[in-house]
């Protein structure tokens, strides 16, 4: 048996924007188009149509309405909702058509044996809907048009049975017939027929359901058949299916411009979770997140430094705000779906680099990937679970810097102390058989003697004797100065002397007397400054 | 007191020890009191499990000690080239060859990376957090007003000392390292032992029933009741522990160079046994590289 079910969201504009700012649920809100002063109403909520507002009134005439909430059509946050309700179909069935930007249908040919009857899955799609921020009616019928006309016509969901679609259509009223627009994409004028229909007395499907075919193809032609077999339930046309792109990008357009870390982080936080559902939805994970702030055009930088910014301030006295686009990118190294973490993450970041001007506009964008699949063992040495460990860092980076942490990488160099900090991913550990790389574990080697770097090194004052140390004077360590009990060296090493950074230089090994005993030190001449320096202590 | 079975006092002429048939008597009564039913004797309370010993990576370290101990505070003292940052390395390189996610937190930045590549740690598992490179708000506010130079060091000491405890105290709670080490090694024990001890007792009962081993070196010990295992290191005193020749025969002829250095180390306290701690000592050498 055939089913198609249909996802229609009554006042798409409007839900789009409660989508956004679930908030306004509970007052009454109004959706305006157009450019101001000639702005008109496009769609309401039940509270604003109880108060008096209709869409088309001008916008001089519903600002009298106490306590109706007034926004302006945001075009981003349709595109957002759209797709959003294209991943909730998705979840459920691969042959999707978008048919309308707020009507989306979807073959359930063969899913009830993965998720139920029905009525079940008409009701398991309004709840994945409903995660999704979006309030949607749902209709389940044996062919797409029904259920169509009754995801538009009833409230809720709805499972039309098969053979009794006339019966279920039959006290919808005509303007149900007339939403589509693509039903009269031939030039005809839908107001016009509505008219015709209407003289003749016709006001539901059922009084056009019962006109005898032939008189009316006689008189309106086969656009008349076409509405008639719809109001009868008995066309038949197969789905054109669509493969969404996966793009996962949420938009707020905010009312005042933002100034405090705490309400850029609440509205950050909901346009994770609705990322993180459609990602989920979709059975998919994000290891990149883009975060986009459209900062406020002509602000200019404040001249007094004495006023007080909390410490959670974006805007801090003394920078400059030239730019109008403020980008983040956040690159995790394994994928991740946790909306709290991500919000973490995203905070600990802009607190370490604020953007500098109020913000108008959010952004954010999830590049999607494949989620992380991992067997973890019994018998596996620990490692730290990559949430945790992403947060960890990132608290680390907040406290000591963001270049001062991470991981080593040697670099293929003789220079000293060349190396580079990688970002910190530890491999996962496998079961089996160790490395080639690595030694067996449990199996001590011989100690190596470790070097104790200075960093950066310290200036010191050496007396030659037969061109070797004899004494040596630094006076930042009081314990380095005296006579050199014995000494070792010159180890003379040099490089890149054909670049301007070239180095060169002779490195001794010194004993100094110390209170508790000897304390060896590397000792450094740089043979292009002739300066002494001591590199470190071997420890 | 009206209870038979109480005698606080011997009676003159009267040995204080009971005969054995009068203990036996003596224990089945008091087993036959209700109000003593829950209690076990202390021949029966359960024994704390002895922690997973994991090797420190020098045979000799292991033989004095049987390892480092998982889930407990492992402290190395001692001065300058005493071997401490040696054992410090050798650990992180046992570890990591385990495939056990470590980290470092470099209280004074001094982690030497050619040495530690020479060990055989893998850098990949080693997470290492350099500490003073950046100023807390309330130091940095602080250290302006000093011009004093030596107050600007002990200030930034301070900075990275306060640093290296909040970055531990994060990666102990965030869990799954098979090390955490913290090297103090470069800090002065007079900033060293300001650490309040509350903070040791709480690194340690983060760690406590968990594979993770905490391992600090410093100059002096810093947190002696919280440490389940307290090494002091020495160097070593004979003069033939430098050797001016340096071994291997690829090095050039003209090099002459530290060779080995030689640690002396005594341990001072370890919880892991429940007889006294006798005085057990050890002493190993450790090898001088160069990268050629």
């Amino acid at each position: 048996m055939t089913a198609f079910a249909c996802i229609f969201v009554p006042d798409f504009p409007l839900e789009a924007l409660l989508r956004a700012e679930p908030e306004l649920r509970p007052q009454a809100v109004a959706v305006l188009e157009g450019k101001a002063p000639l702005q008109i109403v496009l769609a309401v909520n039940e509270k604003a149509r109880h108060a008096g507002v209709e869409p088309g009134m001008t916008r001089l005439q519903v600002e009298a309405c106490a306590g109706l909430v007034l926004r302006p059509r945001s075009p981003l946050q349709e595109a957002a909702t759209h797709a959003a309700l294209l991943d909730c179909a998705q979840s459920f069935s691969p042959r999707v058509e978008d048919a309308a930007c707020d009507t989306i249908l979807l073959d359930l040919a063969g899913l009830e044996t993965l998720f139920g009857e029905l009525p079940k899955i008409g009701r398991d799609l309004a709840r994945r809907a409903s995660d999704l921020g979006v309030e949607a009616n749902v209709a389940i019928a044996s062919n797409p048009d029904t259920a169509v006309l009754a995801a538009r016509g009833f409230f809720g969901v709805l499972v039309v049975p098969a053979g009794k679609e006339a019966e279920q259509l039959g006290n919808l009223p005509l303007e149900v017939l007339f939403a589509d627009p693509k039903l009269f994409d031939d030039g005809q004028e839908p107001e016009r027929l509505l008219e015709t229909l209407a003289r003749w007395g016709v006001r539901n499907l059922r009084a056009l359901a019962a006109l005898p075919d032939v008189a009316l193809s006689e008189r309106l032609g086969q656009q008349g058949v076409r509405l008639q077999q719809l109001a009868r339930g008995a066309t038949s046309r197969t789905l054109v299916p669509v493969e969404p792109p996966l793009i996962f990008e949420e938009v707020i357009e905010l009312e005042y411009p933002l100034v405090l870390l705490e309400p850029l982080a609440f509205l950050l936080g909901r346009l994770l979770e609705q990322l993180c559902a459609r990602l989920a939805a979709r059975a998919l994970a994000t290891q990149e997140l883009r975060l986009q702030l459209e900062l406020e055009s002509g602000w200019q930088e404040e001249e007094s430094t004495t006023t007080h910014v909390g410490t959670d301030a974006l805007v801090r006295p003394g920078r400059a705000p030239a730019r109008q686009a403020f980008r983040r990118t956040l690159r995790l190294p394994v994928p991740l779906l946790d909306a709290r973490t991500f919000l973490k993450l995203l905070q600990l970041d802009l607190k370490a680099h604020p953007p500098g001007a109020p913000i108008v506009k959010i952004h954010l964008a999830a590049e999607p990937v494949r989620p992380r699949a991992a067997q973890s063992g019994l018998f596996l040495p620990p490692s730290p679970e990559p949430e945790k460990l992403e947060l960890t860092l990132a608290r680390i980076a907040g406290i000591v810097g963001q270049n001062k942490v991470g991981c080593l990488e040697l670099l293929d160099s003789h220079r000293p102390d060349a190396f580079r900090i990688q970002r910190f991913a530890p491999v996962e550990p496998q079961g089996g058989k160790p490395s080639a790389t690595r030694k067996p574990a449990g199996e001590p080697s011989d100690a190596v003697t470790a070097l104790r770097l200075f960093r950066p090194p310290m200036r010191a004052t050496v007396t030659l004797y037969d061109g070797r140390p004899t004494r040596i004077a630094c006076p930042k360590r009081p314990e380095l100065q005296g006579e050199i009990v014995w000494v070792a060296g010159p180890w003379r090493s040099s490089g890149d002397w054909w670049q301007q950074e070239g180095w060169s230089r002779d490195e001794w090994d010194i004993a100094l007397q110390a209170e508790t005993g000897l304390a060896l030190y590397r000792l450094v001449r740089d043979l292009l400054s002739g300066g002494w320096f001591v590199e470190g202590t071997y420890d | 007191m009206s209870s038979p079975l109480v005698c606080a006092q011997p009676a003159p002429g009267y040995s204080v020890a009971f005969p054995q048939e009068r203990s036996a008597f003596l224990l089945s009564r008091l087993s036959a009191i209700p109000k003593l039913a829950g209690v076990a004797p202390a021949s029966r309370l359960e024994v704390r499990p002895a922690p997973e010993m994991v090797s420190s990576g020098i045979r000799e370290f292991d033989a004095l000690t049987g390892g480092l101990p998982r889930g407990c505070l492992t402290e190395i003292c001692g001065p300058a080239s005493s071997g401490r940052t040696s054992v410090l390395v050798a650990a992180l390189a046992a570890a990591t060859q385990r495939q056990e996610a470590c980290a470092l937190v470099d209280a004074s930045d001094a982690f030497d990376p050619v040495s530690a590549a020479a060990a055989g740690v893998d850098f990949e598992q080693l997470l290492w957090v350099r500490c003073g490179g950046k100023k807390l708000a309330l130091r940095t506010r602080a250290a302006e007003k000093t011009k004093n130079h030596q107050n600007d060091r002990h200030s930034r000491m301070d900075d990275s000392l306060e640093q290296a405890l909040r970055v531990t105290d994060l990666l102990l709670q965030s869990g799954g390292f098979g090390m955490v080490a913290i090297d103090l090694g470069g800090i002065p024990y007079r900033a060293a032992r300001r650490i309040p001890l509350t903070s040791w007792f709480r690194f340690q009962r983060a760690v406590e029933n968990t594979p993770t081993v905490l391992f600090v070196i410093a100059e002096a010990p810093c947190a002696p009741s919280c440490a389940a295992l307290l090494l002091k290191l020495q160097p070593g005193k004979k003069p033939s522990a430098f050797s001016h020749q340096p071994s291997g025969k690829t090095s050039p002829a003209h090099a002459q160079l530290l060779d080995q250095l030689e640690v002396e180390g005594e341990l001072l306290h370890s919880r892991l046994e429940r007889k006294p701690v006798r005085s057990a000592t050890t002493a190993f050498a450790t090898k001088a590289v160069r990268i050629l």
